[in-house]
């Protein structure tokens, strides 16, 4: 059996036809499996959709009670059996309840990655890595250049400018799902416990990841504060924000924005920011290339990102590597301002 | 070193004065010595190891990554000492807290043999972080570029010692690396050190801007007058080391040593002395436009081709001192008088003193900067950017003392331009449109059409941001980044009215013009772009200047 005959990449997603079912896709299915709740691979729309617990949940609190026929929580390792395959979900350490996907049939094992990261995050379960046959996976920061480095160093840097600059607020731009959890989540491990303002449209996944016990201390809204109160604090904002009207409420603030793309200075440039920090979801270079070797596969498909540099990568190493076509993946936040755009 | 790397890298990215102030003096309050003495003269350009190459760095690149995916990677980054510093692979054997710290790259490079230093380089690599790398590849290919000034950085080592930044550019010249005494004393640990400069520098005195109604209140009897050139500010310094040596050095006007750009000019200065000036170019007993100063400023290396053919001259104001005697107490009337017969007694074609314009009451002043030619400035009157206006009785006093100097500038050129694109600001103006790309008319083979001339991005009030920045927002054609192309057809768009010293030809211009100093001057709300200026307009401009200024240029007139 050849993996082509159990996994088929539509432009629509990838499909699974022995199993009857669909992974991630962009256009309304049947049957989805969906990795996590980022809105470019969690959609509303489909037949019946089976995924962890707190990724039904996010899409419940993302597209409303309706946002599929039917839905099926599945834990983190449980055995589902799908027509001619069976499937299960294993911690990606992405965002809060992300998952890669593995798919078994006649002995042959696929892993559909989704998003992942390989390194610690307070606010989700450690990735695990799941030996297979075919890997599925992203290369959003698929170049040599995207060394992620070290969180916490970032945090750091973050605390010392807020020390310094005592009379300004700190914007620090992050995405709604995951990234802006995770920065309080880290700023509260290194001691800050001033309280931390959001931007209302993180306001109900952040009480969310609260309510699943993960403790980010007293977190408030931007609405209800004064420009005083505002003053030496750090605000989380969806990155769109930062160049918002929204913006102008702050005291001279410091423009921080948190994502793995600060990496390169001509993009924290090109966005007017003042304090790039280097923090990710995504796996960096090394973490792609440590993943892909540690999983065992002798076959490595590439779905979304800089696709050239690690397809050059695999073949060297002589693993059998292909693109994926798939169209709509990308960054969360371009997903977010498209559905703003045709809203 | 990681610590130096990681103040670089918020240097580099600080829009803001200040902030970038705070940042370097919180670094130097916080840092040992020597290594934070080191920086300082990193920052203030003091630092005279040679240069690695290039093609050095790639080498080492290329001797640890695989060539496609550098390839890739430095299409991507577009800048080598960032591709390097982040392909850069870690070495396993490495333990952590190797990193150099900036005392031993310093002390280093500047021992170091050719030879050695790829592998040196390498094993600081090894040792540093993402940014670390950065910060020690741009230190080491000369590439430190991060928008700070020498003046900049003084400023924040005077403020460890609630001192004025003046009194560090007076101790600058006598001072070494790594600044240990005067750090001591900046913490008050030890005595002001002693400056023991044969020809140090002196903080200038500068002049308010002046309208027509401050003149007005003033008795025209008490004052001299001058014409402004415009050319670069410098002070002319020379005097006699302990060995009796005559030490000659030429400052900018905040008090960066500029001698190596112009040995010309030094070896005119023969007596111990003093002179404020301005510094022009001279082409057959003529003053150049500031854009002939502008192509030798530009150049890099100072060869005698160039020093042939950009000949510089001294164009003397005022005497600070001469001999071992400080006039700068001295009323300006006397001052003048030494200086002429310093300038006599010098006798050198390079250097002369700015004459004075005769008038006996304001009207004549006024008539004199709207026709500088006829009132004694004559063929040189477009070199002349307007008119100082200085007391006789007063003395020499640095800074900015409001009453004894006025600058009374000629009247900008304008013109009515539309706006096209605008882009964000950043730090407090990042949620703001306030970089603006103006065009005006012109005729090309698809028709009439706005041709980019310049871009701006100040001049407006606070209040006018916030209408245009509504305007650009409420008026959106199309978005690149963080850049927006704003509507601009005949009939609809924003005219602004757009204030400029001078103009240039440029080969990096769509219209082939670049515009010296633009600036918003007033939004013509009222104005329809159909109306607003053409190219032939500036052009027409551009080709009275030349012909009035630099009727000799372009035909190898050495």
């Amino acid at each position: 059996m050849r993996p082509e005959d159990i996994l088929v990449p539509t432009p629509s997603g990838v499909c699974c036809k022995p199993g009857g079912f669909h992974i991630d896709p962009t256009r309304p299915v049947e049957k989805a499996l969906i990795t996590h709740g980022h809105s470019d691979h969690a959609r509303a729309g489909h037949g019946a959709v089976l995924a962890t617990q707190e990724t039904l949940d996010i899409m419940r609190l993302r597209y409303g009670d309706n946002f599929a026929g039917s839905i099926q929580a599945v834990r983190y390792g449980e055995i589902v059996k799908l027509g001619g395959a069976t499937a299960s979900f294993h911690p990606a350490g992405h965002v809060l309840g992300s998952a890669q996907i593995r798919v078994e049939c006649n002995g042959l094992r696929v892993v559909a990655s989704g998003d992942y990261k390989n390194v610690a995050d307070p606010t989700c379960t450690q990735f695990e890595l799941v030996p297979c046959d075919v890997f599925i996976t992203e290369a959003t920061f698929g170049l040599p250049v995207f060394r992620h480095h070290d969180a916490a160093g970032e945090i750091g840097k973050l605390l010392r400018s807020v020390e310094l600059f005592l009379e300004r607020a700190h914007l620090v731009g992050a995405y709604s799902l995951g990234k802006a959890q995770r920065v309080i989540a880290m700023l509260r491990a290194a001691g800050h416990d001033q309280p931390i303002y959001i931007h209302g449209a993180m306001e109900t996944i952040t009480r969310y990841y609260q309510s699943r016990t993960i403790d980010l201390g007293r977190v408030e809204l931007v609405r209800g504060a004064n420009k005083a109160e505002l003053c030496g604090r750090i605000v989380i904002c969806p990155p769109s924000a930062i160049s918002d009207l929204w913006s102008r409420r702050f005291p001279d603030p410091v423009v921080a924005f948190a994502s793995g793309w600060m990496r390169v200075r001509a993009r924290a440039r090109q966005r007017g920011v003042t304090l790039p920090l280097v923090i990710s979801d995504h796996a960096d270079w090394d973490g792609l290339t440590a993943t892909i070797t540690a999983t065992g596969a002798s076959e490595v498909w590439v779905t979304h990102g800089q696709e050239d540099a690690l397809l050059h990568w695999c073949r060297a190493k002589s693993l059998k590597a292909r693109p994926l076509d798939i169209v709509g993946y990308g960054d969360e936040e371009d997903a977010a301002a498209q559905a703003e755009a045709e809203a | 070193m990681n610590r130096f790397a990681e103040l670089l890298d918020r240097l580099a990215y600080e829009p803001g004065r200040n902030a970038k102030l705070r940042l370097i003096a919180d670094y130097l309050r916080r840092t040992p010595d020597p290594e934070r003495g080191w920086a300082l003269a990193a920052l203030t350009g003091a630092l005279t190891f040679k240069h690695a190459k290039a093609g050095m760095i790639r080498g080492l690149i290329a001797e640890r990554t695989d060539p496609a995916l550098f390839s890739l990677s430095y299409d991507y980054v577009g800048d080598l000492s960032e591709t390097v510093a982040l392909m850069w692979p870690l070495d396993p054997n490495q333990k952590s807290g190797s990193a150099p710290t900036l005392t031993e790259v310093v002390q280093t490079l500047s021992t170091l043999g050719k030879a050695q230093l790829p592998a040196k380089i390498a094993r600081w690599l090894d040792g540093l972080d993402e940014t670390g790398r950065w910060a020690l590849l741009k230190l080491v290919t000369g590439g430190l570029r991060i928008g700070v000034s020498a003046r900049l950085a003084k400023t924040a080592v005077a403020s460890l010692g609630n001192q004025p930044p003046d009194e560090i550019e007076i101790l600058w010249p006598g001072l070494q690396a790594p600044y240990l005494d005067l750090f001591a004393w900046l913490e008050g640990r030890a005595e002001r050190p002693s400056t023991r400069d044969p020809a140090p520098f002196r903080p200038p005195m500068l002049a308010h801007a002046a309208e027509k109604s401050d003149l007005a209140r003033l008795d025209a009897a008490d004052y001299l007058a001058e014409w402004k050139w415009d050319g670069i500010r410098v002070q002319a310094v020379a005097g006699r080391d302990q060995h009796g040596e005559l030490v000659a050095r030429l400052y900018s006007r905040t008090g960066e040593e500029i001698s190596k750009s112009f040995p010309d000019l030094l070896a005119l200065l023969r007596l111990p002395c003093a002179i404020d000036g301005e510094l022009l170019i001279m082409r057959e007993a003529r003053v150049q436009s500031f854009n002939v100063l502008q192509q030798r400023l530009n150049r890099k290396s100072v060869t005698s081709k160039l020093l042939a053919e950009f000949p510089a001259h001294l164009r003397a104001y005022d005497l600070l001192a001469e001999e071992d005697e400080d006039l700068r107490d001295r009323p300006f009337a006397t001052r003048r008088e030494r200086l002429q017969a310093l300038i006599t007694r010098l006798s050198d074609p390079r250097i002369d003193i700015s004459p004075l314009i005769s008038f006996k009451n304001w009207s004549d002043l006024t008539a004199a900067r709207a026709d500088p030619a006829s009132a004694g400035a004559g063929v040189d009157a477009d070199a002349v950017e307007g008119i100082m206006v200085k007391r006789r009785d007063a003395p020499y006093v640095p800074g900015r003392p409001r009453g004894p100097w006025w600058k009374w500038k000629r009247d900008p050129m304008i013109i009515d331009a539309v706006l096209m694109y605008a882009q964000r600001g950043h730090g407090k103006r990042s949620s703001y449109y306030s970089d603006y790309t103006f065009g005006v008319w012109s005729k090309r083979d698809s028709g009439e059409e706005l041709v980019p001339v310049g871009k701006a991005y100040f001049g407006f009030t606070d209040e006018e941001l916030v209408q245009i920045d509504r305007f650009v927002r409420r008026n959106t054609v199309d978005r690149f980044g963080p850049v927006r192309e704003v509507v601009h057809e005949p009939k609809s768009g924003l005219v602004l009215e757009v204030a400029f010293e001078g103009l240039q030809r440029s080969t990096r211009h769509k219209s082939g013009i670049a515009m010296r100093f633009p600036r918003i001057n007033r939004l013509r709300w009222d104005k329809p772009p159909a109306e607003a200026d053409r190219l032939e307009t500036l052009e027409s401009l551009l080709t009275q200047r030349e012909h009035a200024t630099m009727p000799t240029v372009g035909g190898g007139n050495v």
